[in-house]
């Protein structure tokens, strides 16, 4: 007989035993082990991604923070580029104003220059024709000359009237030394006595006269006693034709520096000044 | 010669007996317990684990995995019943490398005890899942003209588990056994190796024809749980 029903019921007891204790000592313990260990991987997993998930947020955060960070340069430099361009532009109008200023006082120094020049020019012509009428004068200056510049002065001296008598009579009798007679000629003798007898009719009492040479009087006389003077000479001639001559030149100056210059006028205020004064 | 490790008393005592296939079993259930308690005595819960917890959580996921391709919904509630099947029958087969030792499912006594077990447990498990109502109804499912071919089905598979078993296990004891005698070098060798193979492949076979006979009795309160593979006929291999 192959079944023995003793070694059955024996081995189906043995199988469940065997059963429980496999299911206490190796089932079990290794289910456990491999949830506690598939938790333990399910754990890691979830915190690698609050990991990720974190790093992505902070990933953002910064694209974002790049992102603002480039918006500010890029301002900042808009910013940088409009100020830039500003302080450009004011420089460039400084410079320009300055180059103006210059430009301007260049033009003013350039324009006075002018006018000293001319000014200069004109007193150079004026003094030169001036002396070259003089120069032609004394050098015309001959004896038919003095002669007649000794008529005219006679004559002169006939036709004073009554005031100018009185007052050369007056100053010849307080008068302690001779008369001078100052002449830019040597005065030939008859000459003398035709001026001494004019004097003579002036005056009753004889006065003494002392005769004297003076180129400077360009051709002509002079008359000094007591303060007393008369004279006629080109000198005189020539230097109020000077005076006149001046006169107008600052008229001029006057006129060219005109109101609608008024940056100009101090210029030209020290130019007539120059002038007056010269 | 003995056909069946049931024939080496070691010990009697009128109707009780110490067998060579009590004997040959509690040594299993020793190596069992005791390497068990071994490996699991520091299990690591962590990313490095010793060789040993590894072999064993690949045998025991492996069998979980095979169980619920089989269609269990809940594998862990059978790993205990059907994992112990495997493992006894597996290590059975792998004893005979051991000069001396024969394997106690040479013995008809011990896989008719096993396949009585598995005709305990499939209405066990079958109302503990649906109910005696429910699992009683089965019976009689489609129509009651049914009834006594299920009955027959049940008793007659149990047989067939039992049968199935011993004759692979005892003709591959038997074959090696003859063969040493006949050629006693290299032959019985490749035949000791086709022996474990036969002895591997009747582990599976009979735990997962357990597993689907607990299946198909605890289908009905789970319609959708059906199995990946094809339910095997009662009487396949």
């Amino acid at each position: 007989m192959l079944i023995d029903w003793f070694t059955v019921g024996a081995q189906a007891l043995n199988f469940l035993i065997l059963v429980w204790l496999l299911k206490r000592f190796l089932y079990r313990p290794i289910i456990d082990a491999v949830d506690a260990r598939e938790k333990l991987i399910a754990k890691e997993r979830a915190d690698a991604d609050a990991i990720k998930t974190t790093a992505e947020a902070e990933r953002d955060a910064l694209q974002k923070k790049n992102a603002a960070f480039d918006r500010q340069r890029a301002d900042l430099l808009d910013q940088a580029t409009k100020e830039a361009a500003a302080e450009r532009q004011r420089l460039l109008d400084d410079a320009a104003k300055a180059a103006d200023a210059v430009a301007a006082k260049r033009q003013t120094l350039l324009r006075q220059e002018a006018t000293s020049l001319d000014q200069d020019v004109t007193d150079r012509a004026r003094a030169e024709v001036f002396a070259i009428a003089g120069k032609v004068l004394k050098d015309l200056a001959g004896a038919s000359l003095e002669e007649r510049v000794g008529d005219i002065f006679i004559r002169q001296l006939q036709g004073l009237g009554d005031a100018s008598r009185s007052a050369i009579a007056g100053a010849l009798k307080t008068a302690s030394g001779p008369a001078l007679v100052r002449s830019s000629f040597e005065m030939p003798e008859t000459q003398q006595e035709a001026i001494q007898d004019a004097i003579d009719k002036i005056v009753p009492a004889k006065v003494p006269l002392r005769f004297e040479t003076a180129p400077a009087l360009i051709g002509g006389i002079e008359f000094t006693m007591a303060g007393q003077k008369l004279a006629w000479n080109i000198a005189d001639y020539l230097s109020t034709l000077q005076t006149g001559v001046e006169d107008l030149i600052a008229a001029k100056d006057r006129q060219a520096s005109g109101p609608d210059q008024p940056s100009e006028s101090r210029t030209d205020q020290t130019t007539d000044h120059k002038i007056q004064s010269r | 010669m003995r056909l069946s490790p049931d024939q080496l008393i070691l010990w009697q005592h009128g109707f009780v007996k110490l067998n060579g296939t009590i004997a040959f079993t509690w040594a299993l259930m020793l190596v069992l317990t005791v390497g068990s308690v071994l490996i699991t005595r520091r299990l690591s819960t962590g990313m490095i684990r010793s060789r040993w917890q590894n072999l064993l959580e690949i045998v025991v996921t492996g069998i979980v995995g095979q169980i619920g391709e089989v269609g269990l919904r809940r594998p862990r509630v059978y790993v205990g019943f059907l994992g112990t099947l495997f493992l006894f029958v597996a290590l059975s087969a792998l004893g005979t490398v051991i000069p001396g030792f024969e394997p106690p499912t040479g013995s008809l006594s011990t896989t008719a005890a096993l396949a009585l077990c598995v005709f305990v447990a499939v209405p066990f498990y079958g109302i503990e899942e649906q109910g005696l109502g429910g699992y009683l109804k089965t019976y009689i499912e489609l129509t009651v003209i049914m009834l006594p071919f299920n009955i027959i089905s049940e008793v007659s598979r149990t047989l067939a588990l039992a049968v199935r078993l011993f004759g692979n296990m005892m003709s591959g004891a038997m074959i090696l056994a003859i063969l040493l005698t006949i050629t006693p070098f290299v032959f019985p060798i490749a035949m000791s190796v086709l022996g474990l193979l036969t002895g591997m492949v009747q582990a599976y076979i009979f735990s997962i024809l357990a597993a689907v006979y607990i299946a198909s009795a605890t289908r009905a309160r789970a319609p959708k749980a059906k199995p990946k593979t094809g339910t095997p006929p009662p009487t396949a291999a």
